[in-house]
């Protein structure tokens, strides 16, 4: 499976292309890390806890795409675009979304 | 008695913002002048399709990104700043710090792939702040760098 954000796969050719697929998930910080990163607000700086659960929900949110362009058949997700958005306190929606195509 | 406590509890917290918050934030601009020159000779473009005529091998999605915050002297001041508005510097260092350090860990994942350059580079911040009306939340955001690594054939 190639994942690129461009609209084609360089040195490849489209030969199908099978619509829009994406994949989110929604996660909370873990009340552990929202103490760590408590604490750390009074100093600022990177907020590693927080980085890495974006991080881990990103990957999940590439791995339901992944799937879903696999499930119709495509070997390719071109055209990929990444989103995030706050939707509770504490909570925070990670999505990836892109064309799934077949290249040869 | 129980004011004046109060009072110097948060001069205290001022006081450990502006001095840790301080060195921390000009640790990680000299930490991030260094990185870059590193990494100076992978090329990013923020174009939408590579030039014709050059062969690649292949083309893997990179993306760097990091969540900062900011400390407690930042928020005080510009608490205060936005009483009269205008810029609000304090937190444009915030940004750029951010930005630039999710454009270096994007760098950093192309040179594991072995790419010398990064096309189609887009740009992503999100507030992780509890709520927009919610005074006692503290402000951090994340930021997102990502592209298409590709490796010359």
């Amino acid at each position: 499976m190639e994942l690129t954000n461009l609209e084609t796969v360089p040195g490849k050719t489209i030969v199908r292309h099978l619509g829009l697929v994406q994949g989110s998930t929604v996660r909370s910080k873990h009340a552990g890390r929202d103490l760590m990163a408590g604490l750390k607000n009074f100093v600022g700086g990177e907020l590693k806890a927080y980085t890495d659960l974006l991080n881990e929900s990103r990957a999940e949110a590439i791995n339901r795409m992944v799937a879903q362009a696999r499930a119709v058949g495509g070997n390719a997700v071109v055209n990929v675009r990444f989103s995030t958005s706050n939707i509770a306190a504490g909570a925070a929606e990670v999505m990836a979304y892109g064309t799934a195509v077949e290249v040869r | 008695m129980e004011l004046l406590l109060q009072l110097g509890f948060v001069a205290f917290l001022l006081l450990i913002g502006w001095s840790i918050g301080g060195a921390t934030e000009r640790r990680h601009f000299s930490a991030l002048a260094k990185r870059e020159a590193e990494l100076r000779d992978i090329l990013v473009f923020n174009e939408r399709r590579p030039p014709e005529g050059i062969a690649f091998r292949n083309a893997t999605l990179v993306m760097g990104s990091v969540v900062i915050g900011e400390d407690y002297f930042k928020r005080f001041a510009a608490g205060l700043r936005s009483f009269f508005g205008g810029t609000l510097r304090m937190y444009e260092s915030l940004m750029d710090r951010g930005r630039r350090e999710a454009i270096v860990r994007m760098k950093e994942a192309a040179r594991r792939q072995g790419a010398t350059m990064v096309f189609n580079v887009r740009f992503e911040t999100s507030s992780l702040s509890a709520d927009a009306g919610d005074r006692s939340g503290v402000f951090s955001a994340e930021f997102i760098a990502y592209g298409t690594a590709l490796v010359r054939r």
